[in-house]
C-alpha cells in the first residue's frame, strides 16, 4: 500500500507545479460534489433532521425559553429563531463526521486509495477532503437557512454575507475532527459509535439548545463542560456572524481547535508513525 | 497531473485515474460498487453515469454554491444603500422610575433621563414642539419640560390623578381624564388655566379628539363606555357600551372609525362615529396563552389607517390588526406587559413600551418586526415623539 508508483517520485523531487495542486484539489472536491448530488437522500437527510428540530421541538419549547435578551439578539426572541445557530452547526457536525468518515472506505477501497499513494504530500490531500466536505456543508447550510426563512426566521440579510466566513471555519474544524476519528475505527459500521460517543455529546453539551446562562443556574460542573465544548463556540461563532456580529473568544477557540484536529490527523495518517499504522484491520498493514 | 473519472469501455467499469505527466500512462483504480452505486441508483441500466452531456448538466447544477455570495453581496449592497431614519427623539414616562427617558430613534438608545414628579403616565407633544408634557398622577399635576434644555420647566393645572390626556387638533386645548374624581379637565394652553370640568362615567382614562376637534371621546373603565362628546357645549352627546375596562381610544386619520381597546373583555370595539355604534369587535387568541393573558391597551393606528398595532399587556405580544378587514395579520414578541406606543412621524417605526421588563420595543413598520428593544427606567409606561402631522 506504501509502494508509490516510481515515475512519482521522481516527480516528487522535482516538486509540483500549482496548477499540479489546483488539479489535484479539484477532482478531489469535485469528486465530493458528485458523491453529494448523486446521494439525493443524503442531502434530503441532512435537512430533515434540523428541519424537525425546528418545526417540531422547537414548537414545543416555544415558551420556555428565558426573556432576557442576551447578545448578539437586540430583542425578545422566539425559540426558534435561537435555536437555529446550533442547528447550522450541527448540520455541519454530521455533514463533517460523515465526510471524512467515508474515508474509511475512500482508503480501502475508493479514490484516495490511489491519492494516498500519489507523491502529493499528505496535508495537501486530507485538507483538499476537508475543504470538499465543508463546502458540501455550507450548501446545506444555506438551503436549511432557506426553508428557515419561511419559518420566520429572518436574520438580517447582511447576516447571510457575514455567517458566511464563519460557516467555513466550523465546516473545517468539524471535517478535521472527523478526520481525527477516521484514523482510530476500522469499520463505517462504527458510525452509530461516533453518534453515541461524538456528534450527541456535542450536541447537547453546547449552548445550541438552551443559553449558556440557564446551564450554569442548573449545574456548574454542566456549564464548565458546554464551555469547554469546541462545539459551543462553532455554534456562537455562528450565531453572532449571522447577526453581523464577531465572538473573538469563539473565534479563537474554532481556528484552535481546527488547527489541532488538523495536525493530528495529519500525523495519524502518516504511514511510518501515525496510528494508521497501528490500526489493524483490512488495509491497515501498511 | 491528471485526475479523472473514466468509465469502462463495457459500461460496467468506473475508474479514478491520475498521471503525472501527459502521455504517461496512468495510475488507474476500479470504483468499488459501493461507490458506484449512488451514481446509479435512480437511473436505468442503460444509462451510462458518466456520458458528457450528464457531467455538464451536474456542472451547471454545482456552480450556484459559488454564484450565491455574489447575490448575497448584492443584496448587502442593496440593504446598505437603503435610506437611514431621519433622527427624531422619543420621550418615554418610567412609571415606578419617576423619570423621563429619551431616546434618539436613530441610534436607539437613551441619550437623556430626566426626573419628573411621582407616577408619571400619560405623555405627549405639544404641536410646536418646543415641550412634552407629562401627567404625574400621584403628584396631581401635569409637568412641562423643555425640548430643547430637557428640564420641568413648569406645569399644568390639571385636577387630581391626572393620566391620559388628548390635544385638539389645533393644540390648543387640552382634555384631561382625571381617574379620581371621574372628570374630564380642560385646560387652555395659551393661558395654561383651566377652561371646563366635564363629568363623565366612573374612572375616565382614555381621550382623544376627533380629527375634526367637534368631537372628545374619554373612556370610563368602570362604567365600560365611550363617551362622545361635544366640543363646544361640553355635553356627552352618546355613550357607547364597550368590552370591560376600556383604557385607550384613537381616531383613524381620516375621522372615519373611533377603536377602543377593552383590556378586561380583550377585545379591540370599532365604532361608527357618526351613528354611535360598536360595528366590529375584534378578538385575539395567541396559540399557547390563556384569554386573560390578553389584554389590549394602546392602540397605534398607521396614518393610511390601513394597518393597527394593538398592544396586548401580559400577552408580551403586539398584535398587527388589518384596518380595513379587522383581521389579526401578525403577533409581534416584545417585552414583558406592553402598554402604549408612538409612532416616529416618518412612520418607519414604532415604539412601545414593556411595563415590567422596564425596556422599549422599536418595530419596523414596513417589516413588522421587532428590531430591538432598549432598556429604560423602571416600569416604562407611555411614549411621545414628536406631533405627527
Amino acid at each position: 500500500m506504501s509502494m508509490a508508483h516510481p515515475s512519482a517520485v521522481v516527480n516528487s523531487r522535482q516538486g509540483f507545479s500549482l496548477a499540479q495542486y489546483l488539479t489535484c484539489g479539484r477532482g478531489i472536491v469535485w469528486r465530493e460534489a458528485l458523491r453529494f448530488l448523486h446521494q439525493r437522500e443524503r442531502f434530503v437527510s441532512a435537512l430533515v433532521r434540523p428541519l424537525v428540530w425546528l418545526f417540531i421541538f422547537a414548537a414545543g419549547f416555544r415558551q420556555s425559553l428565558g426573556i432576557a435578551i442576551i447578545p448578539p439578539y437586540e430583542t425578545y426572541i422566539p425559540y426558534e429563531v435561537y435555536i437555529v445557530p446550533g442547528l447550522l452547526a450541527m448540520i455541519q457536525l454530521f455533514n463533517g463526521m460523515q465526510s471524512s468518515l467515508s474515508m474509511v472506505y475512500d482508503r480501502e477501497t475508493g479514490s484516495m486509495r490511489t491519492l494516498l499513494v500519489s507523491p502529493f504530500p499528505r496535508w495537501f490531500l486530507l485538507s483538499s477532503k476537508l475543504v470538499a466536505g465543508t463546502l458540501v456543508s455550507i450548501l446545506q447550510v444555506y438551503a436549511f437557512l432557506a426553508i428557515a426563512w419561511f419559518w420566520e426566521v429572518e436574520p438580517p440579510l447582511t447576516g447571510y454575507f457575514t455567517v458566511l466566513p464563519a460557516l467555513v471555519l466550523s465546516g473545517l474544524m468539524f471535517g478535521a475532527l472527523g478526520m481525527l476519528l477516521s484514523s482510530l475505527i476500522k469499520q463505517l459500521e462504527n458510525f452509530a459509535g461516533i453518534m453515541n460517543f461524538v456528534i450527541f455529546p456535542m450536541f447537547f453539551a453546547s449552548s445550541a439548545l438552551y443559553p449558556l446562562w440557564q446551564v450554569q443556574q442548573a449545574s456548574l460542573p454542566l456549564f464548565r463542560i458546554c464551555w469547554l465544548n469546541p462545539f459551543t463556540h462553532a455554534a456562537e461563532l455562528i450565531r453572532f456572524a449571522l447577526y453581523g456580529k464577531l465572538d473573538p473568544l469563539s473565534l479563537a477557540v474554532v481556528l484552535g481547535c481546527t488547527a489541532v484536529f488538523m495536525a493530528g490527523a495529519i500525523g495519524a495518517y502518516d504511514p511510518a508513525r501515525g496510528l494508521i499504522a497501528l490500526r489493524r484491520g483490512p488495509g491497515g498493514n501498511g | 497531473m491528471r485526475i479523472e473519472m473514466m468509465q469502462g469501455k463495457s459500461g460496467t467499469e468506473d475508474r479514478v485515474a491520475w498521471s503525472t505527466e501527459p502521455g504517461e500512462s496512468p495510475l488507474t483504480l476500479s470504483l468499488s460498487p459501493w461507490e458506484r452505486e449512488p451514481l446509479n441508483s435512480s437511473r436505468s441500466a442503460q444509462h451510462r453515469p458518466f456520458s458528457l452531456r450528464e457531467k455538464d448538466r451536474m456542472r451547471g447544477c454545482a456552480l450556484w454554491p459559488l454564484q450565491l455570495p455574489f447575490a448575497l453581496a448584492a443584496a448587502v449592497v442593496l440593504a446598505f444603500t437603503a435610506q437611514p431614519a431621519a433622527a427624531y427623539e422619543a420621550y418615554i414616562s418610567n412609571e415606578k422610575g419617576n423619570t423621563v427617558s429619551v431616546i434618539d430613534t436613530d441610534k436607539l438608545e437613551v441619550v437623556k433621563t430626566i426626573p419628573v414628579g411621582q407616577r408619571p403616565r400619560g405623555i405627549a407633544m405639544t404641536k410646536d414642539g418646543k415641550s412634552v408634557i407629562v401627567a404625574a398622577g400621584d403628584s396631581n399635576t401635569i409637568q412641562i419640560i423643555d425640548t430643547k434644555t430637557k428640564e420641568v420647566t413648569g406645569s399644568l393645572p390639571s385636577g387630581i390623578d391626572p393620566e391620559l390626556f388628548a390635544f385638539d387638533p389645533a393644540g390648543k386645548l387640552l382634555y384631561v381624564a382625571n381617574e379620581n374624581d371621574n372628570t374630564v379637565t380642560v385646560i387652555d394652553m395659551e393661558t395654561q388655566r383651566q377652561a371646563g370640568s366635564i363629568q363623565v362615567g366612573v374612572e375616565p382614562e382614555g381621550m382623544t379628539v376627533s380629527p375634526d376637534g367637534k368631537t372628545v371621546i374619554c373612556t370610563s373603565e368602570t362604567s365600560n363606555m365611550a363617551h362622545f362628546i361635544d366640543a363646544k357645549t361640553h355635553e356627552i352627546v352618546s355613550s357607547v357600551l364597550v368590552g370591560a375596562r376600556p383604557r385607550f381610544a384613537a381616531f383613524k386619520g381620516d375621522g372615519s372609525e373611533l377603536w377602543v381597546s377593552s383590556e378586561v373583555g380583550g377585545t379591540v370595539s370599532v365604532i361608527d362615529p357618526v351613528k354611535h355604534e360598536v360595528k366590529k369587535k375584534i378578538t385575539f387568541e395567541v396559540p399557547g396563552l390563556r384569554r386573560e393573558a390578553i389584554q389590549p391597551v394602546g392602540l397605534n393606528i398607521a396614518k393610511d389607517g390601513k394597518t393597527v398595532f394593538v398592544s396586548l399587556g401580559p400577552a408580551n405580544r403586539v398584535a398587527v390588526v388589518d384596518g380595513q378587514t379587522y383581521e389579526v395579520r401578525k403577533y409581534l414578541l416584545v417585552g414583558q406587559r406592553v402598554w402604549h406606543g408612538a409612532f416616529t412621524p416618518d412612520q418607519k417605526y414604532l415604539l412601545v413600551t414593556n411595563g415590567l421588563s422596564n425596556d422599549v420595543s422599536v418595530i419596523d413598520v414596513a417589516g413588522l418586526k421587532v428590531i430591538k428593544s432598549i432598556q429604560v427606567g423602571r416600569e416604562p409606561w407611555g411614549v411621545a415623539i414628536e406631533a405627527q402631522e
